[in-house]
């Protein structure tokens, strides 16, 4: 299937400006996606015609804000081949369904002496929960290395599980340099020790194909914004008798099955860690992007955008004293680079002028910067509907932005 | 007589107004930040730092007499300029002028962008910190 990008983009009407007088060129994505007119109008149209709290109400509008709610859960099963709905948990985004395994499967199973597996390519949202987690438990945290292409080091993985080991928490795919990771791999290998797995599934999300079943994956995170939906949703995929045998996260109405003052039962899933009015609006026009991304085909996507990360390599690889950091073979279209004498915020500050949105700095992965012994990077990270007439704009400003620093 | 700290501000208005676009803004912004001495290596502490900005950013202040002397640096040229040009408006004043200045040139030259609330942008931060500076001084 040939995608016609004139068209798609044509969908994403936050493209069509100028920024500082020159088109937008919005190399960004990894930070968060722009939206199809179709999740905007979602949004738009629950509120002018359908808002209503959902689950309690008998009324019309109550139901079908409760329809639609439930629909996109239903839709999520399906994109990520869940066995049941109710093992679709909505949380704020991808940090919070982290914390939320943290601090229910992880109160619940960690104990002094256990040790959590993550990687030194984790973002601090898939670090920091399990930090917190790790000194009230008394837990130990080990890394698993990477090399100098950014490629986790699997030889080292194997030797870091033992029976101590309860959770491997790593990410799909890396957001500062684009590593895709070999999770099927990891996971036999952890599950042969009888460690559960927790996949970050944030960068994951809008570019690789996800099958929970397949991969035999126990936890699966993603944030609804970095696929083309709306911010503040996320989603907690877990294994039925995980997360039935976890404890609630936090209380509140709809978790609850009867409240009394001498006690309380728990909802069951997927209410149990649904506590609260939970983000209606963003959850339904979340449907509106997965129906979006399923017509277009994400096969299609992903090999249009692998197009484009190849010609960037190249046309970046022209750039005297310029080097990319992560050269992994498997790669999303993510590229991270330094130039020598020039620091990134110097870059990213003069591009904007030229309309050009990357991103510059840490990219909330302290841990891996250091490993690189860099204090960040220049980062663009495409998406389908960017064009190779975009990345020659920003090769050329990129070197006119290199001659004004030098 | 020094010139006053809104003195200053108006020669910086003057000069950036002879620039018709954005590129030769910025370039005299890099020149400045390439002419501002670099920091004595045994001022670049942990404590001279500037936390809030993506590049680090080392302030250092001295009390001279009644004024405070301001000496900065930064790892980006960009960041530089536009500590040069704080300097150049903050430095050797009392710390009443400093604790006082509205510092309007920034936005006339187009520079408020750099203000932002963003975590990437450090010069809301250098500009509190100077007047922290000032404050601790005049506390003395």
């Amino acid at each position: 299937m040939t995608l016609d990008i004139q068209k798609i983009r044509a969908d994403f009407p936050v493209l069509d400006q100028q920024v500082n007088g020159s088109p937008l060129i919005y190399f960004d994505n990894a930070a968060t996606t722009q939206k199809p007119k179709s999740v905007i109008d979602a949004l738009s149209h629950y509120y002018a015609l359908d808002n209503a709290n959902i689950h309690r109400g008998l009324h019309a509008l109550a139901e079908r804000a409760t329809t639609a709610y439930e629909l996109t859960r239903t839709k999520i099963k399906e994109f990520i081949n869940a066995p049941s709905s109710d093992q679709i948990i909505l949380t704020a985004g991808t940090t919070g369904s982290i914390n939320l395994v943290a601090q229910t499967f992880g109160r619940a199973n960690f104990s002094k002496g256990d040790k959590i597996l993550i990687s030194n390519l984790e973002h601090h949202s898939n670090i920091v929960p399990w930090q917190m987690i790790a000194e009230e438990k008394g837990a130990i945290i080990e890394v698993i290395p990477v090399d100098e292409r950014g490629v986790l080091d699997l030889e080292a993985f194997r030797n870091l599980l033992d029976a101590s080991v309860k959770l491997v928490a790593v990410n799909h795919v890396s957001n500062a340099i684009g590593t895709i990771n070999p999770i099927a791999e990891m996971i036999q290998l952890a599950h042969a020790h009888g460690a559960k797995v927790m996949i970050d599934g944030a960068q994951s999300i809008a570019h690789l194909d996800i099958d929970v079943q397949a991969l035999d994956i126990d936890f699966f995170a993603f944030s609804a914004h970095k696929l083309f939906g709306p911010t503040g949703v996320g989603v907690l995929y877990g294994k039925r008798e995980l997360l039935e045998s976890m404890p609630p996260y936090q209380g509140g109405g709809e978790m609850i099955k009867e409240v009394s003052f001498e006690g309380t039962t728990y909802n069951e899933l997927p209410y149990k860690f649904e506590a609260g009015t939970p983000n209606i609006a963003d959850v339904i026009a979340l449907s509106a992007a997965i129906d979006y991304v399923n017509a277009l085909s994400k096969e299609a996507l992903f090999t249009q955008e692998l197009a484009l990360l190849a010609y960037a390599t190249e046309q970046l690889s022209t750039i005297p004293g310029l080097k990319i950091i992560g050269t992994a073979p498997d790669k999303i279209a993510v590229i991270s680079f330094v130039i020598d004498g020039i620091h990134p915020q110097d870059l990213g500050v003069l591009l904007d002028k030229f309309g050009i949105a990357i991103r510059t700095g840490h990219h909330c992965v302290q841990p891996l910067m250091k490993r690189f012994g860099l204090p960040g990077t220049c980062r663009a990270s495409f998406a389908f509907y960017n064009t190779f007439e975009e990345i020659d704009l920003f090769v050329k400003a990129l070197r006119r932005s290199i001659n004004m620093l030098q | 007589m020094a010139q006053s700290i809104q003195e200053t501000q108006e020669d910086l208005i003057e000069e950036f107004g002879l620039f018709d676009d954005w590129a030769d803004k910025y370039e005299y912004l890099i020149d400045l930040g390439k002419k501002l001495p670099n920091l004595p290596e045994v001022f670049k502490t942990e404590e001279n730092v500037i936390k809030g900005c993506q590049s680090r950013v080392w302030l250092h202040a001295d009390k001279q007499g009644d004024q405070i002397v301001f000496e900065a640096d930064s790892e980006a040229v960009i960041v530089k300029g536009l500590i040069s040009m704080l300097i150049r408006v903050l430095s050797n004043h009392t710390a009443e002028e400093i604790m006082k200045a509205d510092l309007y040139f920034i936005d006339q030259i187009g520079m408020s962008q750099h203000l932002a609330q963003t975590r990437s942008n450090g010069l809301l931060s250098m500009v509190k910190q100077m007047k922290n500076y000032a404050l601790a001084f005049s506390a003395k």
